[in-house]
């Protein structure tokens, strides 16, 4: 279903346009972070949860959402992590990131994951966690709802 | 479009190698077979393919066990026996053991200019900026394409406007130790986050585990993969130098309220002065600091209620056996150990609640990987602490 084709009441909040890492198209639960996440010895990749000391995830899983973050941080160990998250099934089913190093687009393809940056507006000013996000991999779309579209 | 040679379009139309040539059938889903996890996860293939010997100049990076002291880290026979074979099959395809994060100090040392393919956050930042080798951070998936292909993308810190200065970090304290070192690091990463910092002021004595421990730690807190450090670093002669222009960015200066909010962070995973476990050796302890350790705790014993483990390279352990450093240590009821560290094997003492670590990395990543405290010190705090206890660190 595309926006267009939506009840009025399920019109999009916002529309944010990127460049495309990964092609593919899903959508899920946002959780957004300010912080940059660490793979390796940031993330229990059995849990997809958050385990950095002081991190404002931390006890949090990224799990079947769309994870929205600046970037990558720490531990070359990023896409073995997040690689080994998607194996257990707990990796997120979509990623929105700023900043592109070797690290997260290394990642987003090992997962196979339909990811989107360099966006026109910034996502971590845009969605909230808790928003519904679609990722189009292909055309570099952000779509962003409140809640679920019906 | 990347424009390829003869050569290269053989490579990817399976010309040349089996690695492109799908074996099936082989996969066996319990694992252990090790052309089907390589296949699997250092490939991302779904198929299993036959692993050729590696193209490039590959070594290994860390792993998981000691070979001789496994029992001692609470290892299985069955793990042992995996990590046999496995490093049977590593030698088999052509890839060094070194088993170190600190390649450079085990007989894979870049030069200036060259370009490598490199996994391990420390490594990598020590490369580019100390030495000046081009390496990103690479993960497990591309280095491994890169061993068989011999080739990585030409982007990110291959190239010359990429290795500029973002950020400017003024230091207005004197950091002159390797524990001076490792909190300038540590602030610099939290400040910078996967940004290029040009550090100026009062940092001296630069030395080879200074580096290696300011860039561990930067790479811990943010994402530094390039640092420079006016009149030290190869590519920063002058501030100008370092930013490819004048100076852009933030300044963060460093100062005495800083230091002592960057100890106070590094140490708020530390609650409990029993300290019942110590390991030292992250990144991988030099033979200087092995030497330095041994004559620290020469004549002492390792406390009844703690345990000390020193991590360095196979490479590296061969000298300090030849200097008897080895034994002083294990005299001491210590132990020195190789390919691993507490936080790669997620192995530590059997009922460690209380580490104590003289390293900025790990104690940004073992307390909560294994979920006990951590307090960061001094290495002679750390074997004090071994021998007493007891945490008596503090802030000078």
């Amino acid at each position: 279903m595309s926006p267009e084709s939506m009840n009025i009441l399920d019109k999009p909040r916002a529309v944010i346009t990127g460049r495309p890492v990964v092609p593919g198209v899903a959508e899920g639960e946002a959780l957004v972070t300010r912080e940059t996440i660490s793979g390796w010895g940031g993330v229990n990749p059995m849990t997809g949860t958050v385990i950095e000391s002081r991190h404002e995830l931390k006890g949090q899983s990224f799990a079947n959402k769309v994870l929205v973050f600046p970037g990558a941080k720490g531990s070359s160990g990023w896409s073995g992590i997040f690689h080994m998250a998607k194996l257990r099934g707990m990796s997120p089913v979509a990623m929105v990131f700023n900043i592109m190093t070797t690290k997260a687009a290394l990642g987003a393809v090992v997962m196979r994951t339909p990811t989107v940056t360099d966006c026109d507006q910034d996502p971590l000013d845009i969605i909230r966690t808790g928003d519904w996000v679609r990722v189009d991999g292909d055309a570099g779309t952000i779509t962003v709802w409140d809640k679920k579209p019906d | 479009m990347v424009k390829l040679t003869d050569a290269e379009q053989a490579m990817l139309e399976g010309d040349s190698g089996a690695a492109t040539q799908w074996i099936k059938d082989y996969y066996k889903e319990d694992g252990g077979d090790y052309r089907a996890v390589f296949s699997r996860f250092d490939l991302d293939s779904d198929e299993v393919v036959d692993v050729p010997r590696m193209n490039a100049f590959s070594c290994h990076l860390q792993g998981g066990m000691d070979p001789m002291l496994w029992q001692e880290q609470g290892m299985t026979e069955a793990a042992h026996d995996n990590f046999v074979a496995d490093e049977q099959s590593v030698a088999d395809h052509g890839i060094q053991i070194l088993k170190t994060c600190t390649p450079y100090l085990a007989g894979n040392v870049p030069v200036m200019g060259e370009h490598c393919a490199w996994m391990e956050s420390s490594a990598v930042v020590f490369a580019n900026s100390v030495i000046g080798a081009r390496t990103n951070c690479e993960g497990r998936e591309s280095t491994s394409a890169a061993m068989l292909a011999k080739r990585i993308p030409d982007f990110g810190f291959h190239r010359d406007d990429y290795r500029k200065g973002h950020h400017g970090v003024d230091v207005r304290v004197p950091v002159d130790s390797i524990f001076e070192w490792g909190m300038l690091g540590y602030f610099v990463g939290d400040a910078v986050q996967d940004t290029i910092p040009v550090i100026t002021g009062n940092v001296s004595d630069a030395s080879l585990i200074r580096h290696k421990h300011f860039g561990a730690a930067a790479a811990s807190s943010g994402g530094v993969e390039m640092y420079h450090m006016v009149g030290i670093t190869p590519e920063a002669p002058s501030v100008e130098h370092a930013f490819g222009g004048p100076a852009r960015g933030d300044i963060f200066i460093y100062d005495e309220a800083a230091r002592k909010r960057i100890y106070e962070t590094l140490n708020s995973v530390g609650n409990s002065e029993d300290v019942d476990y110590v390991m030292l050796g992250c990144p991988h302890y030099s033979i200087e600091q092995i030497a330095q350790a041994a004559a620290l705790i020469e004549g002492r014993k390792v406390h009844e209620n703690s345990a000390l483990w020193v991590f360095t390279s196979r490479a590296v352990k061969a000298t300090a056996d030849a200097n008897g450093y080895t034994r002083i240590l294990r005299d001491a009821g210590a132990y020195l150990m190789t390919d691993t560290c507490s936080a790669i094997s997620q192995a530590v003492p059997k009922g460690t609640k209380v580490a104590a670590l003289d390293s900025a990395k790990q104690v940004h990543y073992l307390p909560a990987m294994m979920g006990i405290e951590g307090w960061y010190g001094t290495t002679a705090e750390c074997i004090d602490a071994a021998c007493t206890g007891k945490w008596k660190g503090k802030l000078a």
